[in-house]
């Protein structure tokens, strides 16, 4: 039982950290519909950042400063590539995050070659005991800055004239821009809003249990695309949801395969992917993804 | 008349190969082949239908390693089949088409980017069962792979065989092999795209409902060509198990993939052509910098620390490509050459008024 609550807390903490990824992730589909492949590589420039800068200047600084730059570099993609590609298909708008994505990372991980960088965080392998469960204390604070960063960007989406904006110009572009929204603007803050998500979830990927960054992380990033997209890819309750749901599993899967030595070693790694083919194959939509409906 | 010329000429510049090239550009030349394979066979899918795949690696190696299981003996540890290594080629296509078949629930239903993510799914679980199912893929270490037999002809090292008195190794005779292949996968894919069913796949690219009501079954469609791409990719496998002379499980990972999907989009979206350009781009980049990478600045010579390897310089490189020509280049390579050659003509008859696709752009960047 106590294995159990730790895995099921472990796997909601992990789950809250894919979906700050799968969020930022929607977030960019809703705003300029394109399916963002360089995801992976944002998340590994911001905690590459944190990881190379904190000696220099500490922990706090370090983080606003992986957190800016990943912001950056994401809207700086929206402006010098999306922006500027007029092709008929978002499929390959969707291949050409991918072209940035392979240089991305090609050169981040070509810097961090074989080292595995400390993050530096305040919270080190310290846990927390609650009667007979042991979580770690890296986990809490995952699972209450995810949420945290969650419902304010909720909230935002909902009351602030950025939010706004957004909703509108994710429901009809056209006249959104007619009432005066500024397309460029919104779409820009999309992809920076995602790549500071981004960012904040690196951290929580590469500190205690994990070793610390190295060359992998990304990998392990592209566990959130099946969480962005069993939730619905044009959803932001479908990437909370989507997320949690990955966390989970894997958690789960990882924690009891001594049990399931049947389906082989690393059935964690694998499990996200195929519970999304299950529940892709009953709503190919997503679970909460609008259908698309289309008149003609 | 001047094409066939063309083609002719090609044809025998590359049956040349082999008598004046060493190992190291053959060895090359036939991953080129695979890739070209393979290639064609996402394009088809991806450029043709619009459907994004990330899972092709995971069908080259469905082909590759079952054409080791199909024709190689048994033993203790790995099972094998043994049967004509001919037939097993046959075999591993089609259990490459049966593995594809098998995701059509998947790949008839969804479009687009979901398909692709979804598709990352063959790619990790395809990984895992490779890792783990270690009778049958040898694990970690993979396996060896049994030379091609076809008609009592070797495509191996023995018997020695010279030809105007340069030996004739697994390289030399797998180039024409390889040959044969490519150009038989071009020639049907290109019937393909020319026919009835490539005229199907374009409407369900460019306006699915449209497809819909003129009458083609969307969804069998693109099952359907989902099954055809991972039977390309299924003999792109086996090539490439030939060429390698050993299957690793590693090598069928994402960044397989990727470089597929980097390939037709440099190439040109769609066509076959396009698929076999973007094809040797892709693959030649990293061995040209690997060759020359003392003569070329910036790039370190392999096994020296410091500076960016060949490797790592050619995926950065051909990452830019895929931008720059996704930006500048709508068309890819293939339509950069196309238009080139169209410019002389246009230029010898400045009387005739150019049509109005034509005079937006009349220069060639």
């Amino acid at each position: 039982m106590t294995t159990f609550v730790e895995l099921l807390v472990n796997g909601l903490s992990i789950g809250a950290v894919y979906a700050l990824i799968a969020l930022g992730f929607v977030i960019i589909f809703k705003a300029t519909e394109v399916v963002n492949f360089a995801h992976a590589s944002l998340l590994l420039a911001g905690g590459y950042l944190v990881a190379r800068l904190w000696p220099l200047i500490g922990f706090w600084a370090a983080l606003l400063a992986g957190i800016l730059a990943a912001a950056l570099v994401a809207a700086a993609i929206e402006f010098l590539v999306i922006r500027r590609a007029n092709v008929a298909s978002h499929s390959v708008l969707a291949i050409v995050t991918i072209g940035v994505d392979i240089v991305l990372t090609t050169e981040l991980t070509r810097q961090i070659g074989t080292d595995v960088l400390a993050m530096g965080d305040p919270w080190g392998s310290q846990v927390m005991r609650f009667g007979g469960v042991t979580i770690a204390e890296t986990r809490i604070v995952a699972l209450v800055t995810a949420a945290l960063l969650i419902t304010a960007f909720l909230l935002a989406f909902k009351y602030t004239g950025w939010g706004v904006a957004m909703r509108a110009a994710a429901e009809d572009a056209e006249t959104a821009s007619l009432m005066g929204i500024r397309l460029g603007r919104v779409s820009m803050s999309a992809w920076a809003v995602a790549g500071a998500l981004a960012a904040v979830a690196a951290l929580f990927l590469c500190v205690f249990p994990t070793p610390g960054l190295d060359r992998s992380t990304s990998l392990v990033a592209l566990k959130a695309f099946p969480a962005a997209i069993l939730g619905g890819l044009d959803s932001t309750t479908g990437a909370l949801v989507g997320g949690l749901i990955i966390g989970v599993t894997e958690s789960m899967m990882s924690g009891y395969q001594n049990d399931m030595a049947f389906l082989g070693r690393g059935i964690g790694d694998v499990a996200p992917f195929l519970v999304m083919l299950v529940i892709l194959l009953i709503r190919p939509a997503g679970l909460f993804g609008t259908k698309e409906l289309a008149r003609v | 008349m001047y094409r066939y010329l063309a083609w002719t000429g090609v044809v025998v510049v590359l049956a040349l190969v082999p008598f004046y090239l060493d190992g190291f550009w053959l060895q090359t030349g036939l991953f080129a082949m695979s890739a070209a394979i393979g290639a064609i066979g996402i394009n088809l899918l991806t450029g043709a239908t619009g459907q994004l795949s990330m899972g092709h690696a995971f069908f080259l190696a469905v082909g590759a390693y079952s054409y080791v299981f199909f024709s190689a003996e048994p033993t203790a540890k790995l099972s094998g089949l043994g049967l004509p290594t001919g037939v097993a080629v046959v075999l591993a296509v089609l259990t490459a088409g049966i593995a594809g078949g098998l995701f059509s629930p998947i790949a008839g239903r969804l479009k687009g980017a979901y398909l692709g993510i979804a598709t990352f799914a063959l790619i990790f679980g395809g990984q895992h069962v490779l890792f783990n199912a270690e009778h049958l893929t040898g694990g970690f270490n993979g396996r060896a792979v049994p030379e091609l037999n076809l008609f009592g002809f070797s495509f191996g090292d023995t018997p020695s065989l010279i030809v105007l008195q340069v030996p004739f190794g697994t390289l030399e005779r797998l180039w024409f092999l390889g040959l044969v292949l490519v150009a038989l996968s071009m020639v049907f894919a290109q019937g393909v795209l020319k026919g009835r069913p490539g005229r199907a796949m374009n409407t369900i690219r460019d306006h699915e409902i449209a497809a819909g009501v003129m009458g083609v079954p969307v969804a069998r469609y693109r099952a359907g060509v989902f099954v055809l791409s991972s039977m390309y990719g299924g003999l792109a496998g086996v090539l490439l198990a030939l060429v390698f002379q050993r299957t690793v499980p590693e090598y069928f990972g994402v960044l397989l993939s990727l470089d597929y999907l980097a390939m037709i989009v440099i190439g040109g979206l769609g066509s076959v052509g396009g698929a076999v350009v973007g094809a040797l781009f892709v693959s030649l980049l990293p061995q040209l910098l690997t060759k020359y990478s003392d003569a070329i600045p910036l790039v370190a010579v392999p096994g020296t620390p410091g500076g960016v390897s060949p490797a790592e310089a050619a995926r950065i490189l051909y990452g830019a490509a895929v931008v720059t020509v996704v930006l500048f280049l709508p068309g890819g390579l293939l339509g950069l050459f196309r238009k080139i050659r169209l410019r002389p003509p246009r230029l010898r008859l400045p009387l005739s008024t150019p049509s109005p696709s034509e005079s937006r752009s009349p220069h060639v960047p």
